[in-house]
């Protein structure tokens, strides 16, 4: 019991959660965009394999770390093009056309990698953002070790979740993007063009969804490898159902959740040589599968989600 | 520029959709190649040599087939009543680990005209349970099916992973996790001497024979069908919805499961967590490009299985990344989608 309450009280652990939530709250923010205008983006697990790969990339081959950011977003925003065209244009099923876009963009990133990057004994790295040494606040007691020594991508995540949530609620763009996917009749009907709605929300999530990969070669790790997003871009659907759709929420769960996944890290470092490492590395995916089944039918549901829009067809 | 929905479907459209489909995709990677700097033509016929040159790679071609046709009938079966099972790797993992178990603990010493049906029922079986936790969180709690199948593919995967890490450790594989080995009296007979070809492409192909004859020609077929096009007209048609998709549920992760059984006991003889090369996620391609067709499936997954075993041969040979067929297959899917919407719908200015 002492163990536990060791690893809570350690500044380390927070620190964790704070970097491991940063690619989730990006990510179930571009879902969570994606949906309130009414698409669904399965692409997310590949779109994040695909961010992570690109910026790496622009990274390794020169750029700027806040480059590498962005040429992931702008590779997000590409694929957000591809997958709005499919379900928005010609109205497909978003569950499958998702499918096929992660699994068109993270097998595309695959092959850029292996063409571009020979194979080699130890993966070739780069230098990663550095935690920002903010004067004052870093220097405080705990706190400051906790809270306060994130690297810079952190901050703009927690800033990006606050500013969408003001943007969804508080502006007549959110009230048009809400009402593209309560009812885009009615949208209509008041004068705006669902499809333009659609095609904005869906290319702008889908650019968040490339940085919450990017976050990960960039600040995470310092390197590329597949199957590196091992499931995020699920575990972020699964998260907006539980934020219920709003932002807040969704900064909230994301944090909550990377609070279980830092805990399950240092847990298995306590009771590593009795329990098998497998077991702590279940606990995201049942706890995503749990809150899904305690919040889905409390959470509200935008009501034209994966219904494809065609004007003078009910 | 708007489109208008066709009254009639023209045959001719409908049978050419998967072939330009694949030739459009085809066409988008071959860019790719160019782009790498292979003669691209080249690249296919090293592809086409790599899949069927020799007898070797022919059977190579086929035994890859058979996991993908299975898979491909999974998520055909499931998609057809809507229920979007996106879990086939993870049943098809789980369906593997209890043959390697059974077959190691629990039922080796029988014959093996008894004991390869009964590992076969037992490998459906765990593929069935594991699909029947997401259906029972759909009906009880609205909770979407595709989440939680997807995410029950890492736990499924983890739980296969500490297995063969633990109790079910084959103490001879020199510290790798490996699981013990299946009988012998548990391996598929050959169909072909000399080759990993084997009785569980038979199974494939005649549990999609069964499965076109189903869907077509039995109240099942129908109920299911219906279900997927509209649950509401189902339920007033009197169509009993929640059983009939636990039935689908049942056929689809059973034939998942079947996968993976059939993989241990005609392929790898033991499990390991590289024993499927996505085969789970691929069915859902080889489904597609079937149109939800079960014998397009077994057409469809030989195609697939064509792309991946080629491509392997021509990455050696041209030093083009081998995850092209990857490219290739995922192409597919969406130039698929995009061809049935116009056999559906046409172009009105």
């Amino acid at each position: 019991m002492s163990a536990v309450f060791d690893i809570i009280a350690s500044a380390g652990l927070w620190a964790a959660v704070l970097r491991i939530a940063t690619p989730l709250i990006l990510g179930t923010l571009g879902a969570l965009l994606c949906e309130r205008a009414g698409v669904l983006n399965l692409g997310i697990e590949g779109i994040m394999t695909f961010g992570a790969m690109i910026g790496w990339l622009a990274v390794y081959n020169g750029a700027d770390l806040w480059t590498g950011f962005l040429v992931a977003a702008l590779a997000g925003g590409l694929f957000g093009l591809l997958h709005a065209g499919l379900t928005v244009t010609l109205g497909l099923s978003q569950h499958v056309s998702g499918l096929g876009v992660t699994l068109f963009a993270s097998s595309f990133s695959y092959y850029v990698f292996r063409l571009l990057v020979p194979v080699a004994g130890t993966p070739p790295t780069i230098t990663p953002f550095q935690p920002i040494h903010i004067p004052g606040l870093s220097d405080l007691p705990f706190l400051g070790q906790a809270v306060f020594s994130q690297t810079p991508p952190t901050y703009a995540a927690i800033l990006i979740a606050l500013a969408l949530a003001y943007l969804v609620f508080r502006t007549p763009l959110g009230l048009a993007i809400r009402m593209t996917g309560e009812n885009p009749h009615a949208a209509e009907a008041q004068g705006i063009n669902p499809m333009v709605v659609r095609y904005g929300a869906v290319i702008a999530g889908s650019a968040l969804m490339g940085m919450a990969g990017a976050f990960l070669t960039l600040s995470a790790f310092n390197s590329f490898f597949p199957t590196m997003v091992q499931g995020r871009g699920w575990i972020c659907i699964a998260l907006v159902v539980f934020a219920s759709w709003r932002p807040q929420r969704a900064l909230l769960g994301a944090l909550l959740f990377a609070f279980f996944d830092g805990f399950q890290l240092r847990l298995q470092t306590v009771l590593g040589g009795v329990v098998p490492y497998q077991l702590f590395l279940m606990i995201p995916y049942v706890l995503s599968i749990a809150a899904l089944a305690v919040m889905a039918r409390r959470a509200r549901v935008p009501q034209a989600l994966m219904q494809p829009y065609r004007r003078g067809e009910r | 520029m708007r489109f208008e929905r066709r009254e009639h479907r023209p045959v001719a459209l409908v049978i050419a959709t998967p072939l330009i489909a694949v030739v459009a995709a085809l066409a988008i990677a071959g860019i790719l190649i160019a782009i790498a700097g292979a003669p691209v033509f080249e690249a296919y016929w090293n592809i086409l040599k790599g899949a069927y040159g020799s007898r070797l790679s022919a059977t190579e071609t086929l035994t890859r087939a058979t996991p993908l046709i299975l898979t491909g009938l999974a998520a055909a079966v499931a998609f057809r009543a809507r229920l979007w099972n996106i879990g086939g790797e993870g049943q098809l993992y789980l369906g593997a680990i209890t043959v390697a178990w059974a077959s190691s603990h629990l039922i080796g010493s029988w014959p093996s005209a008894l004991q390869i049906p009964a590992l076969l029922i037992m490998g459906a079986v765990a593929g069935m349970i594991l699909l029947l936790v997401p259906l029972w969180l759909r009906l009880r709690f609205s909770v979407d099916e595709v989440v939680t199948t997807l995410l029950l593919n890492f736990v499924a995967v983890l739980f296969v992973s500490m297995l063969i890490d633990t109790v079910l450790k084959d103490p001879t594989a020199f510290g790798w996790p490996q699981s013990q080995s299946v009988a012998d009296a548990a391996m598929l007979p050959k169909l072909l001497a000399r080759s990993r070809l084997n009785l569980g492409l038979v199974i494939a192909v005649v549990l999609a024979l069964v499965l076109a004859f189903v869907q077509s020609r039995t109240v099942f077929g129908i109920q299911s069908r219906a279900a997927g096009l509209n649950p509401q007209g189902a339920v007033f048609a009197g169509v009993p919805l929640g059983r009939t998709l636990v039935v689908v549920a049942c056929v689809s992760g059973g034939l998942a499961g079947l996968a993976g059984a059939v993989e241990v006991m005609g392929v790898k003889g033991y499990v390991t967590t590289d024993l499927s090369p996505g085969y789970g996620y691929s069915g859902i391609v080889v489904a597609m490009l079937a149109n939800l067709n079960p014998l397009g499936v077994v057409v469809a997954g030989l195609f697939t299985a064509t792309m991946f075993v080629g491509a392997d041969g021509m990455s050696r040979a041209m030093g083009i990344p081998s995850y092209i067929a990857d490219v290739i297959v995922a192409l597919s899917l969406l130039t698929m989608l995009i061809a049935v919407f116009f056999t559906q719908y046409r172009i009105r200015r």
